[in-house]
């Protein structure tokens, strides 16, 4: 117990903790969608995550930038940034799809049991991190320096990094963006029905498979957002990355009450909190065991999540 | 006729044989089987079939590893296979973090037996390591509370918020491991955990060959399967099943689910952590390291992967997610395949070593695409599923 080193970093843990947050909160996004419409965890998508943070690498590496190149003017860098999270969105909602096509389809298409969804999944996330495995000769891989790490401004011991003010800002658009997308389009009513009643749905004239198709490219630009962003905070990646963040992001957006979008981002931002709140008080290694102590205690006194399960329930 | 239909009315011939076989029949072919299981890791085995062996190369056979070390660890992960098949196959609670269970075996027996683990060398509660033989039923005891432990607040919570829970505890379980300053010292680990006991003709029985071990767990196995028929025949496993069906439906009909349920989760853990405790004797290592989360996936892919709710399923998916693997090992050096193939002055490892897991994920999707109940399902099970199948909407 270190009180002292908790309220000396205060300022530090809560801003290092909403950034965290906020990437948990991206991830989540794409566990919650697909639960919410096929009551399905995706155990790939932590491995799609992985996939955005090397496509980000190799997208800046193509521009000609590696860890050993000097960091690029702020013009320049917004660029890349915006060209790695463009192209990292598409591959992994491109990769997100292809999954839900060879692995989870067929077996719908058979009616299968849930839990035989739950193996292919681990096999897709299996094949999925082997591939880049061998494909990287499972080395860690650094990243290339974007944005200056010096405070963007500052109130009294409230400092934050233009890494810091870019995830959250972006995060924050991303889930407003998804929201509104879900609430007030054509397609979102769409993928609101299959959540609702897929078969009812069907008849009313969705195109099931389409919509389903969808929320797995949703989810996919989603954990592609929030590779680039992490790449950035963290600095390197390997291939095996994806289980531990997944694990988080799952179960944040368990936190927050699963297939409800709003309940994920609050859980992903709690979760990113707690956890380096509780770093900063019993040590680093505690973060994650604090995590899942408060989500075992959470689920103990509302088993629905903070917000509860709703992404078929939400009105327009 | 397809060759699925083929396939499956050969399956029904050979079961229909099977039932109509007299008993006596059936024990001695069983006992066969047992036999051949036994006879399996030694070497003199297969020369005496004519089998070459060293450099030479047999389908079954897995050259980069040996034989015994391999169907050692098939056989604690079958046995991690049968404790699981009783929380999910049985009572159709999913666990995913029933390697923690795994952990708290090994590390009773690690910390209690090991000369040289802190609860003897700092603590001084200790005066000196406890024997094996006593150590064995304590490891099981403290597994199972830690099953009711775990299962006492999460399992008023169902399907996949239970899953969450329980990945959770098997990762607070190995960050508690990881603390090098608490007793399980960490990744340094505790060395030195004593073999069981036994010598014939002076030498100990249970050295660093994995043959002994083998059949050790082989045999525990074997009793195992008693234990768990007999248990899912009597009113505990009729009240799993009712359970798994339908909660709501077997609440009503009397059933205490919650007590069941709990049931459930500490049998399994027991075994769980029986598996642990023989494990770390066969290891005489262990550190926060080898129990990683992956393992637990791992165990429960055994179990859907050999069909959940049948004993022989278990079995049969616990051996196969450890010896495909090992076996894919072994098809390079057959096929003499490249180890590595240069892409623009970049070497890359592609040998079946390396990329066994990727092959395995593959394996898994096909094996589930075709057959969503699993390789060797429950009878009663796999017949609901056909139904389930001709449910399916059409064009869905």
């Amino acid at each position: 117990m270190n009180f002292s080193n908790l309220i000396n970093s205060f300022p530090e843990l809560t801003i290092t903790g909403l950034t965290q947050g906020a990437i948990y909160a991206l991830v989540a996004l794409g566990y919650t969608l697909v639960y919410g419409v096929l009551r399905l965890i995706n155990f790939a998508h932590s491995e799609v995550y992985m996939i955005g943070t090397f496509v980000a690498l190799w997208t800046w590496s193509a521009f000609g930038f590696d860890v050993n190149t000097a960091r690029p003017s702020l013009p320049a860098a917004i660029g890349l940034i915006a060209a790695a999270v463009l192209v990292a969105a598409v591959v992994c909602g491109l990769v997100a799809m292809l999954v839900e096509v060879t692995a989870y389809r067929p077996l719908r298409a058979r009616n299968a049991p849930p839990l035989a969804f739950l193996i292919t999944a681990i096999g897709a996330s299996f094949v999925l991190s082997e591939f880049v495995g061998a494909f990287t000769n499972r080395r860690q891989l650094g990243v290339p320096a974007m944005l200056p790490t010096a405070p963007i401004f500052s109130i009294g011991s409230w400092s934050v990094t233009p890494i810091q003010l870019s995830t959250i800002v972006v995060a924050l658009v991303m889930l407003i963006g998804l929201d509104t997308f879900v609430r007030k389009t054509r397609f979102g009513r769409g993928i609101r029905a299959v959540a609702q009643d897929q078969n009812t749905a069907a008849l009313m004239g969705v195109n099931k498979n389409r919509v389903i198709l969808l929320v797995f490219l949703l989810g996919g630009l989603m954990a592609g957002v929030a590779a680039v962003f992490a790449d950035m905070k963290i600095g390197n990646t390997r291939f095996n990355v994806g289980f531990l963040l997944g694990l988080k992001a799952f179960a944040a957006a368990v936190l927050g009450g699963i297939g409800n979008l709003r309940g994920a981002a609050l859980g992903g931002v709690l979760l990113g909190l707690v956890e380096n709140y509780a770093s900063g008080l019993f040590g680093t290694a505690f973060g994650n065991f604090t995590a899942f102590v408060v989500l075992i205690l959470l689920l103990m006194f509302r088993p629905t999540g903070l917000l509860g399960e709703s992404l078929g329930r939400a009105r327009a | 006729m397809t060759v699925r239909d083929r396939w499956r009315s050969f399956w029904q011939g050979v079961s229909r044989r099977w039932d109509n076989m007299p008993t006596w029949g059936r024990i001695a072919l069983m006992v066969a089987f047992l036999v051949f299981l036994y006879a399996l890791p030694n070497r003199g085995f297969y020369e005496y079939l004519g089998i070459p062996l060293g450099s030479d190369y047999f389908p079954f056979y897995t050259t980069r590893n040996d034989m015994a070390a391999v169907l050692f660890q098939c056989a604690y992960i079958i046995l991690l296979a049968l404790g699981l098949n009783i929380v999910v196959g049985y009572a159709g609670l999913l666990d995913l973090g029933f390697f923690g269970f795994f952990a708290v075996g090994a590390y009773t027996v690690a910390t209690l037996t090991s000369p040289e683990s802190k609860v003897i060398t700092e603590y001084n509660w200790l005066e000196s390591p406890l024997p094996w033989l006593v150590v064995m039923p304590i490891a099981i005891a403290l597994s199972l509370l830690a099953g009711v432990l775990l299962g006492l607040p999460v399992l008023r919570l169902r399907g996949d918020y239970l899953a969450i829970v329980t990945l959770g505890f098997a990762e607070m379980i190995r960050i508690v491991a990881q603390q090098n300053e608490w007793i399980f010292n960490g990744d340094r680990g505790i060395p030195n955990i004593p073999h069981p006991p036994g010598s014939v003709g002076g030498e100990p029985f249970f050295g660093f060959e994995f043959k002994e071990y083998y059949w050790l767990v082989l045999t525990v196995i074997i009793l195992m399967v008693f234990l768990i028929r007999n248990m899912y025949h009597s009113r505990v496993g009729r009240a799993w099943v009712a359970i798994r069906e339908d909660e709501d439906a077997a609440e009503i009909m009397g059933v205490n689910t919650y007590k069941f349920k709990i049931w459930a989760f500490c049998m399994g853990a027991g075994i769980g952590g029986l598996s642990g405790a023989l494990w770390a004797s066969q290891a005489s290592f262990i550190n926060a390291s080898t129990f990683r989360l992956e393992s637990s996936i791992l165990v429960l892919s055994a179990v859907l992967l050999g069909g959940a709710g049948n004993i022989g399923g278990a079995i049969l998916g616990g051996f196969l997610v450890i010896y495909i693997p090992e076996w894919l090992r072994s098809i390079g050096d057959v096929f003499g395949l490249p180890e590595t193939v240069s892409v623009g002055g970049q070497d890359y490892d592609v040998s079946a070593t390396s990329l066994r897991y990727f092959f395995f994920g593959i394996i898994l999707i096909v094996v589930m695409i075709f057959r969503p109940q699993g390789l060797w399902p429950n009878r009663q099970r796999a017949r609901e599923l056909r139904d389930r199948e001709k449910e399916a909407m059409v064009g869905a």
